[in-house]
């Protein structure tokens, strides 16, 4: 057993991170919420929450239903918009060394870009994660992400707008995940991270409706870890720009498994939902790996699947 | 707020389809107050994902209890717990009931219905501990829905109790029952506190407001993470206005009934 600690940095090219975990956007809240329980410094990024340029009202209540080993959500981006984000929340992030990445919504293209244009100012933000992917906004689950055309657009208005690396979020409810990924990566974004959740429905059978008020929720948890592995895969295959992977990350071994396959981050969601220490046990348990496997780097094992 | 990871069950006690967990969790039962709530975990595999929320129905030393009934696959796991196991909690969380000191000597009601007596206990033995006598409704389906009725009588509190089959008690709703005896000019309350099912608390909003009376509800909800981070647990409620979804794990889980937007109001 070694006694030294693994090196658990790694390198977006863009970004370096003190390790691999990056709290999930919509999980983490604006990141303050956990401070009661964790140290934020101790993260390799936090995502935040989802913004749009105003305050979002959200969908109606039941916004939440359990499925086996996952949680179907439909939030509807609720939210308090970019001006209140900068002017109240912002100001308390001030000693948080940790990269902070927001998470970008528009109704329209010119929304993104306003929110983008108003956080360009922000020295606090290290990088945009493009919000293509949410299926709870619009009727039925449309997203920009579903084809090639519209995350290519977005994307490009996108980068030609920031100030910041663009990160774009994909969405699983697609045929096929290389072509969006390929559009993206065309379109000139920095990275891609995948996946958002998954487009579902539950139903009580005694009333015989939907569990949610919005009918359709996105899927996440245990549940599509494998589902998302795959994708993750997949696209860490077909792109050059680095991947961020995500989808039902619980413990240290299951964000091994998305470094293994490609990831050179990953992104913890509904684990920080269930259990506010989440992000900071995994890291730790991502470090009893690399000693037990005597890893020294933890880079040495991204996209090392042996398939 | 603190994650107590392995809060002992340092009690149990079942009564009917109800039972009650005493856990040990020195840093929550210090910061414990009525109307607050832990969330639970209620095993360490994947399914049930989510905690639970439960009220903190009494703080005792260093211990903080819950009351339950088995009304799914989380409360069912729960109900199997034995003293000696721990449970993963977080807590206290959200904001509890108001405690206005200048309610001594005036008349204090507490509506409860069912599972919802579980806060207004904990309420109960705090406002006497600030010298203020609270009379209270307690209601249920039958006299086996009533499991700390003993525990109440005991503690000398001043109680009316009714059941819907008319088992034990008034025969009839608790909220219809409140209405005849405020009617009569009986209480002349200064504060109504309440938790219990929705059509329950909405008659006891309407009669609060009718006469003027401040009244406070504990609302539930299935919830992510009951720490304000996933926004999943929210209710309409008036703010100036406007409305808009507030998430009752952060600005509540107690509203005052004057902002709640109950089932049917026109908004």
């Amino acid at each position: 057993m070694s006694i030294q600690k693994p090196d658990l940095a790694t390198d977006l090219g863009f970004l370096k991170l003190r390790n691999p975990v990056l709290a999930a956007s919509g999980t983490f809240g604006y990141g303050l919420e956990f401070a009661p329980f964790i140290n934020l410094n101790q993260l390799g990024g936090i995502v935040i929450k989802g913004l749009y340029f105003h305050p979002r009202p959200g969908n109606p209540p039941p916004r939440l239903a359990e499925s086996s080993s996952g949680l179907i959500n439909s939030i509807g981006l609720q939210g308090i918009g970019v001006k209140a984000f900068s002017e109240k929340i912002l100001p308390q992030l001030k000693k948080v060394t940790t990269p902070l990445i927001v998470n970008v919504c528009g109704e329209t293209d010119e929304e993104y870009a306003e929110v983008i244009g108003f956080l360009n100012a922000s020295e606090q933000i290290a990088a945009f994660e493009l919000n293509i992917s949410c299926p709870n906004v619009k009727k039925d689950g449309f997203c920009p992400a579903l084809n090639t055309e519209t995350t290519f657009s977005l994307v490009q208005l996108a980068k030609r707008t920031s100030r910041r690396p663009v990160i774009t979020k994909l969405s699983p409810n697609v045929t096929d995940i290389v072509e969006i990924a390929r559009a993206a990566e065309e379109a000139g974004s920095d990275a891609i991270s995948l996946v958002n959740t998954f487009l579902a429905l539950t139903v009580d059978v005694e009333t015989r409706r939907p569990k949610l008020a919005n009918v359709f929720g996105g899927l996440s948890g245990p549940a599509i870890k494998p589902l998302a592995l795959r994708m993750v895969y997949q696209v860490a295959k077909a792109v050059r720009i680095p991947v961020i992977g995500m989808g039902g990350i619980m413990t240290g071994r299951d964000a091994v498994e998305f470094l293994i396959v490609g990831a050179r981050a990953v992104e913890v969601g509904t684990a920080n939902l269930v259990d506010p220490e989440a992000s900071v046990r995994i890291i730790e348990e991502i470090e009893d790996y690399c000693r037990a496997n005597r890893i020294k780097k933890i880079e040495e094992v991204i996209g090392t699947l042996r398939a | 707020m603190f994650r107590d990871s392995r809060a002992l069950i340092s009690r149990k006690e079942k009564w009917n389809n109800y039972v009650l967990l005493g856990l040990r969790s020195p840093q929550i039962a210090r910061h414990a107050q009525p109307g607050r709530f832990l969330m639970v975990r209620v095993n360490d595999q994947p399914y049930p994902l989510l905690r639970r929320p439960f009220s903190i129905h009494a703080r005792i030393k260093d211990m903080v209890e819950i009351l339950f009934t088995r009304a799914g696959t989380g409360t069912a796991i729960l109900a199997e717990k034995n003293e000696g196991e721990s449970l993963d909690i977080l807590g206290p969380l959200g904001k509890g009931f108001t405690l206005k000191r200048n309610l001594k000597g005036k008349t204090v009601l507490l509506v409860g219905g069912g599972r919802g007596i579980a806060p207004l206990y904990f309420l109960a033995r705090k406002l006497r501990s600030l010298k203020i006598q609270p009379t209270i409704f307690y209601g249920g389906k039958t006299a086996a829905d009533l499991p700390i009725l003993e525990k109440l009588h005991k503690h000398g509190f001043d109680l009316f109790v009714s059941t819907d089959d008319g088992s034990l008690g008034f025969k009839g709703l608790v909220s219809t029952l409140l209405q005849a005896e405020v009617q009569r000019s009986r209480f002349r309350p200064a504060h109504i506190y309440s938790c219990g099912p929705e059509p329950m608390m909405k008659a006891v909003a309407a009669l609060a407001s009718a006469r003027g009376i401040p009244a406070e509800f504990s609302l539930e909800s299935i919830m992510g993470c009951g720490i304000g981070a996933c926004w999943g647990c929210v209710r309409r409620i008036r703010k100036g206005d406007t409305e808009e979804w507030a998430k009752i794990c952060e600005e509540g889980p107690v509203f005052r009934g004057s902002e709640i937007v109950w089932e049917g109001e026109d908004s």
